[in-house]
């Protein structure tokens, strides 16, 4: 054992070994043995549920979770089949898929692209799913559904309402069901003129985000065009927390309309302390003065309480549709939980058994079989009437809900009632409008 | 003229909720030289017995109203408070709104409780060790806080109204001779500034006033020579853990209204609260408060539209730039003590 | 050997077997056992425990060495991981520049950062690098940067990745489309099936793993040079110091400077395993998590960082993916009754609820091992030996003298 001295030049000679380091030869070579990642060769097949199961979304991914759970023991033949017995596709029996049975594995993604990623990754490579759904942001579906493309399994994206999920940063394996920041805009926009006129000025607190920037575009193009004037636009910092900052001028600015393009706990805040300025009942430029929130969900309703009491906002999907398909899912996830299914879980479920169905269809777990059976796939029975899933984008084009929140709320799960049911035509646009160009879907990557 | 004062008072009201959260801090952080990573959990506690209160309150006994349907098509099943039963529906609703400032009465003895357990049972045995392990120690205990809290209460954001005779706002611009609407000033938030002044003046009487709060700066500057003295310095601090624990607790209390609670808000509070200590200067009260209100002015400053216009994001990060200036130009913060934590 | 006294050399010798044979060694379970949830071995997970690995090594030089406790340290990690992906981008996806690029860069922050922030001591030079690294969050997260220039300079909160229609001047037509080592792409893989058992080596884990090395054995050099001896004379008097006409300060730098370069280099690794980034990395919460990992591990020995960083992104990944079903498949064999009891049990600590044993763990460690979990090793190493000690007897017992 020789023992060199320590000087500057023992650390320095080290510095070279760490540059010699990299000049390493190749050892390892791919090795593939398959006809894609993941094929499914035993009984059964595994599908990976990344959902936020801490942080603030965590409510929300647990409830995805719920009804990824649902979803599957519907596929498996356990309960009452759910909106299988509804959808328009009768591809599946209840035994699985392909004869395979069902399994899913869980994992956290925090509502952060990184941990969402290393979930995403534990679950391809460790536990060899096929499949990647869920998530509560889309900061996380973008993040997540380029990784699946790169690894070369499918990603049926969750709850992401960005224009860039399906716009931008589109990508061949993964497919959104969920509605975006331009169809809430498009669907409002009527609405709004009906109740409040064409001679408003609005004001906007935007999110600083992707997210609040597109959302932001959208409802601002959709207002002008129906005559409205756009006062200001502020861009606040996520995670504010206190926003009376950002709230307080916007009486004084002339604004008669106060649009809060936040989401989750965000909006939670900004819409309570709004309320709590008096802003609801104001009166300005002789019109009451009226707060929007673009987009809603059951869990971000209930947080805010009684201040979204009239507040007119946009979602997906409620449970309190009437339709078929909403009924038999509600009466399942109802009786198995003991609640209604928000917006984020009928997403999921819905994704789920699509996914599920185009295997069938196609015949195969192959993610380039997959994706050509979802590819222009229209179908219908899942809550939201006649569905296409485009070709181009791979976006849902399906009815988008208007919003308001209750008045006089009945029980706790009567947060809010549906306006209207806008029409797919109304907030149909071309896969390459401006707020959506620049992507490109790609070639499908089966992986190995 | 009517933005700024409008931002002036928005400042004061921010400002005062920093000082209050930074007041329980340097309590324990600047005095007794504990790292709390905790602190935040304190103050998250303190929002959560505001929404305990506020469930006690509104506790029901069920009754099944046959004439409507809930969501599966059953009987309805309808709530009706017990408070209403006992004190009539009027009464009964008058208390359940009002749970908010009632929940202080619980606060108080819970958290000088929650306190004295954190500082016999763990923190005490951690005054001599590193800061590295305090950190540690109060970082693993923030997050136990947090997890128990979400498995009772859920990770969703609770509403928790203010009162309603203290919904909407006070025109302040009418007054002093502005248009109407110009400057507003929600009532709940005029609460929350004079409830923080008091509480902070509370705290300085007390420190400055009374034996026990002698001893206890006398314990500050140099404990070991109290201790030689004959006095048990231990069990002062021990209260003086409690003292905190309560004022963290009351200002998330009454900051509920502002803030729909979830077990998460602690954490977010912890980071702007060190900065709040650290910038006012280990080791004075007066720091800590000086340092509330001046970060919180300037933020609301820097959230000016026209200040915006010229700094895109500067009310992002006006914070910690006017930190970094603060302890660059004084090298204690604002009114720190020499030698507190800066080894 | 190496430069090293045989204790480092021994300690040196049992990593690199480790990081040789992890992909066994983490994977002690047949993978359709009910206990493969346990497994670490697979190719993301094992990237992760190396490239956090260099990242607390770096931090400890600063730490565990100056006792300068910087609250800031995952903005150097973020910087490293932008370059990294910027260098994607525009020239081709071979990860020398990007690596390189990231090392250089986080060393420029981290002069200017550390230049500003060792100005002042203990708890107010931790403020002002938490300050510094929650302004880069900020101006990352909803990219400042670019709104001021125009354009896009760190995309936000969807954070930065490579398209298809982007520079990448340097790049052939036949060049992979993954990141790659002079063509030698870093998520091909050799699986090797035995039995039940499936071990997966990765060409970017190796790299890493020997980036690590590297990276391990310059600390171990630094640990024991004279620089490093002025490090922790800093620790332990620096008024001391400065009377005997030393002045600290430069050294501090240095050190600062290096493990900001260990930063950007482990950032520059995240990227090049998984090329896209974004600005959580560099948000506080990242910052503390870097400390709580020394600090768990043991703050100033070799070792512990790295074993703090392996069990927290160990439970991070393994415990958070542990469901309810899981929990059925390892206790299938008993009764119903007591396997739901069991289950009951366990349930408030796996999933969802991975977070509270995390937080257990953090205070059982500190208030059991105040050392860390290399104290845990260092008594279970004594307790072995003590065994050894009594089997001996005492051949020469001494007397006090009188």
């Amino acid at each position: 054992m020789t023992r060199t001295n320590y000087s500057r030049r023992g650390v320095l000679k080290t510095g070279g070994l760490t540059a010699t380091g990299l000049a390493m030869p190749t050892i390892f070579t791919a090795s593939s043995a398959s006809a894609f990642t993941n094929e499914p060769t035993g009984s059964s097949v595994k599908f990976g549920f990344n959902v936020p199961q801490t942080g603030p979304y965590a409510e929300e991914g647990l409830d995805e979770l719920r009804a990824q759970e649902l979803a599957v023991e519907h596929l498996n033949g356990i309960g009452d089949g759910g909106m299988l017995n509804t959808f328009s596709s009768k591809a599946l029996d209840g035994t699985g898929i392909l004869g395979k049975q069902v399994e899913f594995v869980t994992g956290d993604t925090q509502t952060k692209s990184d941990v969402a990623r290393a979930s995403a990754q534990s679950m391809i490579q460790k536990d060899g799913c096929i499949m990647i759904n869920g998530g509560s942001s889309s900061g996380v579906a973008i993040a997540v559904q380029g990784l699946c493309q790169e690894a070369g399994v499918i990603f049926m994206a969750g709850l992401t309402h960005s224009n860039d999920t399906t716009g931008k940063d589109r990508k061949r394996n993964g497919f959104r069901h969920f509605f975006n920041g331009y169809m809430s805009g498009a669907a409002l926009g009527p609405v709004l003129q009906g109740a409040y006129g064409t001679e408003r000025r609005a004001y906007h607190l935007t999110a600083d985000y992707t997210w609040g920037w597109t959302q932001q575009e959208s409802i601002q193009a959709v207002t002008e065009a129906m005559g409205w004037e756009t006062v200001q636009n502020v861009l606040t910092p996520v995670g504010a927390g206190d926003f009376s900052s950002y709230i307080a001028p916007v009486l004084n600015s002339g604004a008669d309309v106060l649009i809060l393009n936040h989401y989750g706990g965000d909006m939670v805040n900004s819409l309570t302390q709004a309320v709590q300025f008096g802003l609801k009942d104001k009166e300005v430029n002789g019109k009451n003065f009226e707060i929007i929130v673009p987009l809603y969900s059951e869990l971000m309703a209930a947080g805010a309480g009684s201040n979204i009491q009239g507040v007119y906002g946009s979602m997906n999907w409620n449970w309190q549709l009437p339709d078929a398909g909403t009924a038999a899912f509600v009466r399942s996830f109802g009786e198995k939980y003991g609640f209604p299914p928000s917006g984020a879980a009928h997403t999921c479920y819905v994704q789920t058994l699509l996914y599920a169905d185009a295997v069938t269809r196609a015949g195969s777990f192959n993610p380039c079989a997959v994706v050509e059976a979802l590819e222009g796939f229209e179908f219908d029975g899942m809550g939201n009437g006649p569905v296409l899933y485009r070709a181009e984008d791979h976006q849902c084009f399906k009815d988008v809900l208007v919003m308001k929140g209750t008045e006089n709320p009945t029980n706790q799960y009567d947060t809010l009632e549906i306006v209207e049911v806008t029409p797919r035509a109304q907030v149909e646009y071309a896969e390459d409008h401006p707020m959506f160009a620049g992507g490109d879907l790609g070639e499908c990557n089966p992986g190995a | 003229m009517d933005d700024i004062i409008l931002q002036i008072l928005n400042g004061l009201d921010k400002g005062s909720a920093y000082a209050l959260i930074a007041l329980g801090l340097t309590l324990i952080f600047g005095t007794l030289g504990v790292v709390n990573f905790a602190h935040g959990a304190l103050f998250m506690v303190g929002a959560f017995c505001a929404v305990t209160v506020q469930r006690l309150l509104g506790l029901s006994h069920t009754i099944i109203d046959e004439s409507q349907k809930d969501f599966l098509g059953n009987p309805l099943k309808i709530e009706v408070p017990y408070v209403e039963g006992w004190f009539g529906p009027e009464m009964g609703q008058a208390l359940i709104s009002w749970s908010v400032p009632l929940a202080i009465l619980f606060a108080i003895p819970v958290m000088i409780i929650l306190g004295f357990v954190m500082e016999r049972g763990l923190i005490k045995h951690f005054y001599k060790r590193p800061h590295a392990d305090q950190i540690l120690v109060t970082f693993g205990l923030a997050i136990v806080i947090g997890e128990i809290i979400k498995a009772n209460f859920g990770a969703n954001p609770i509403p928790t109204p203010a009162p309603a005779a203290f919904s909407g706002s006070l025109d302040f611009g009418v007054w002093l001779g502005f248009a109407e609407n110009a400057i507003i000033y929600p009532y709940w938030r005029l609460v929350y500034f004079l409830f923080s002044m008091v509480i902070i003046a509370g705290v300085f009487a007390f420190l400055q006033f009374t034996t026990f709060g002698m001893v206890v700066r006398a314990g500050m500057a140099d404990r070991e020579t109290v201790g030689l003295l004959g006095i048990d310095i231990d069990k002062r601090f021990t209260l003086m853990f409690g003292l905190a624990a309560a004022v963290a607790g009351v200002a998330g209390v009454m900051y509920t209204p502002i803030l729909s609670p979830n077990y998460n808000m602690g954490m977010d509070f912890l980071v702007l609260s060190f900065v709040v200590v650290v910038v006012g200067g280990m080791g004075s009260l007066p720091g800590a408060v000086l340092a509330g209100f001046l970060l919180g002015i300037l933020q609301s400053f820097a959230s000016m539209n026209e200040v915006k216009s010229l700094l895109p994001g500067i009310d992002q990060i006006i914070i910690y730039l006017v930190a970094i200036f603060i302890l660059l130009t004084r090298p204690r913060g604002l009114m720190g003590r020499k030698g507190v934590m800066e080894e | 050997m190496l430069g090293l006294n045989s204790k480092d050399f021994t300690l040196f010798l049992v990593v690199v077997v480790l990081v040789i044979a992890a992909p066994i060694l983490l994977n002690p379970f047949p993978s359709d056992s009910a206990f493969a949830q346990f497994n670490a071995g697979y190719p993301a997970l094992m990237q992760r425990f190396v490239i956090f690995g260099i990242l607390v090594i770096g931090f400890n030089i600063l730490f565990g060495l100056t006792g300068y406790l910087s609250f800031g340290h995952a903005a150097f990690l973020g910087v490293g991981s932008f370059a990294a992906v910027w260098m994607f981008k525009l020239l081709s996806y071979n990860i020398v520049p990007a690596v390189l690029l990231s090392v250089i860069v986080a060393g420029l922050f981290s002069v200017v950062i550390g230049y500003v922030s060792l100005r002042r001591s203990g708890i107010y030079f931790s403020i002002l690098t938490l300050a510094f690294a929650q302004m880069m969050y900020a101006i990352a997260y909803s990219d400042l940067l670019g709104k001021f220039f125009g354009g896009i300079v760190t995309n936000g909160e969807t954070g930065l990745q490579v398209y298809n229609d982007d520079p990448q001047i340097l790049m052939s037509p036949g060049d992979p489309t993954v990141p790659h080592l002079f063509g030698w792409e870093m998520n091909s893989s050799f699986t090797w099936d035995v039995g039940g058992w499936s071990f997966v080596f990765q060409n970017g884990y190796y790299l890493s793993g020997i980036l690590m090395l590297a990276s391990f054995y310059l600390a171990i050099r630094i640990f024991r040079s004279p620089f490093g001896l002025m490090l922790r004379a800093i620790k332990s008097n620096q008024n001391r110091l400065a009377y005997t006409g030393v002045s600290s300060r430069p050294y501090a730098l240095a050190a600062f400077v290096i493990s900001g370069m260990y930063a950007g280099l482990a950032g520059g690794l995240l990227a090049a395993m998984d090329p896209l980034t974004g600005a959580e990395r560099m948000f506080w919460t990242a910052s503390g998590e870097i400390v709580i990992m020394s600090i768990l591990g043991g703050v100033g020995t070799l070792i512990g960082p790295i074993l703090g960083a392996g069990v927290i992104k160990y439970m991070e990944n393994i415990v958070s993916t542990i469901n309810d079903n899981v929990v059925h498949g390892w206790f299938a064999f008993m009764p119903d009754g007591i396997e739901n009891i069991l289950v009951t049990v366990i349930h408030p600590f796996i999933g969802k609820g991975w977070h509270l044993t995390l937080g257990l763990v953090f205070m059982a460690v500190v208030i059991f091992l105040p050392g860390g979990l290399v104290e845990g090793g260092q008594r279970l190493g004594r307790l072995f030996e003590r065994r050894k000690v009594e089997e001996k007897p005492p051949t020469a017992t001494t007397e006090p003298a009188e």
